[in-house]
């Protein structure tokens, strides 16, 4: 390396020695995701409905899986070129959940207007 | 200063945005400094990913076609212990077992870049003892739902398409899940023998003090931990 210490980003430093962080970190993630998952159960538990639920649900969500990719999975600390690669691609499945949201709703439409409300009650029994 | 570099040293020296881009311009191999077993993990897992994504993508594309009522989770995964009826439970349980293993997981990842041998083989044998436990614990939820009457073409509460969405969500959830205990068993054990602190190559380590394989264990592993987040919030709690 030519250039001098201070130069070095602490990332690419961690990762010349392999991935090692303080050890702390990981008990406060640990932590949180634990924080996380009892917010996510008492949703559920407070029978919260409607547009609160869903957006705590998908908050909650996000949070823990963002807590593992960076901290647990060290993407945090990867070269930018491995980071887009990896976390990119997935983000084409939000226009996939998209057109099968919009196709769904025409789907249960066109049953309900060819087999009308009924339907529902002669599958129960 | 970084203009100052010559050739490789610059873009070895590069990061953010202008070294992403010297990255995925050059001739040469793309992830610099990422090791091949690291990258290959990296592209199973994203290739996993979009298996994952189309399994709740497509369960949540019959759950909205059904004009028949979605089973309530919240009751049908309710467990009546001493009396009371506590909905969710044990997928809360599970919950809880799988981020814990997720915990020994790193530190034993932490461990095993400290070349602490015999911690990290033991971290490693919890994680996979934690494993082990919710793979018991899916088991009898399977056989109490199936006794129950819960098959892929029906259930006693409502849509049909929920037994096909549970069992195909979480059965290959739980196969990632047991592929990785039986995994963790095997690294645990050369990490225990000393494999990756002796002078010798394998498929594993590039020979004496690399314990990188014990990292792209963990890879694997907080993967598995992370789709749960998914299934949990989308299959369990939508």
């Amino acid at each position: 390396m030519t250039h001098s210490p201070q130069t070095v980003e602490a990332g690419e430093m961690a990762h010349d020695e392999g991935q090692q962080h303080p050890i702390k970190l990981y008990f406060v993630v640990w932590g949180l995701l634990f924080v996380l998952s009892a917010a996510s159960y008492w949703v559920d538990y407070a029978q919260l409905q409607g547009l609160l639920r869903w957006s705590l649900i998908l908050i909650f969500m996000t949070l823990k899986a963002g807590l593992i990719i960076a901290v647990f999975m060290h993407m945090a600390w990867e070269r930018l070129a491995l980071i887009y690669a990896i976390l990119l691609p997935p983000l084409a499945v939000i226009g996939l959940l998209a057109i099968l949201i919009i196709e769904s709703d025409y789907t249960s439409e066109t049953r309900v207007i060819e087999f009308g409300q009924g339907a529902a009650a002669i599958a129960a029994e | 200063m970084e203009s100052k570099l010559q050739g490789q040293e610059q873009t070895l020296a590069q990061q953010g945005h202008s070294g992403f881009a010297a990255d995925w311009g050059s001739d040469q191999r793309v992830f610099k400094k990422v090791s091949w077993g690291k990258a290959m993990m990296w592209i199973l897992l994203l290739s996993d990913t979009f298996i994952f994504a189309c399994f709740l993508v497509a369960y949540l594309n019959a759950r909205n076609t059904t004009t028949v009522d979605w089973p309530n989770a919240s009751e049908v995964f309710a467990l009546h212990i001493g009396g009371a009826n506590l909905p969710l439970i044990l997928i809360a349980i599970m919950t809880f077992v799988l981020i814990s293993s997720s915990g020994t997981m790193a530190m034993a990842v932490n461990c095993a870049y400290r070349k602490a041998r015999k911690a990290t083989a033991a971290l490693m044998l919890a994680t996979a003892a934690l494993g082990a436990a919710f793979v018991g614990m899916q088991a009898f939820e399977w056989s109490k739902l199936i006794s129950e009457g819960v098959r892929p073409w029906g259930n006693p509460w409502g849509a049909e398409q929920f037994g096909a969405s549970f069992f195909m969500i979480t059965g290959f959830h739980g196969t990632h899940v047991t592929i990785g205990v039986i995994f963790l068993i095997i690294v645990a054990r050369r990490v225990w023998r000393g494999d990756f602190d002796r002078d010798q190559r394998s498929w594993m380590s590039a020979g004496n003090g690399d314990y990188e394989a014990v990292e792209i264990m963990g890879l694997y592993w907080h993967f598995v931990d992370l789709v749960w987040v998914f299934i949990f919030a989308f299959f369990y709690l939508w």
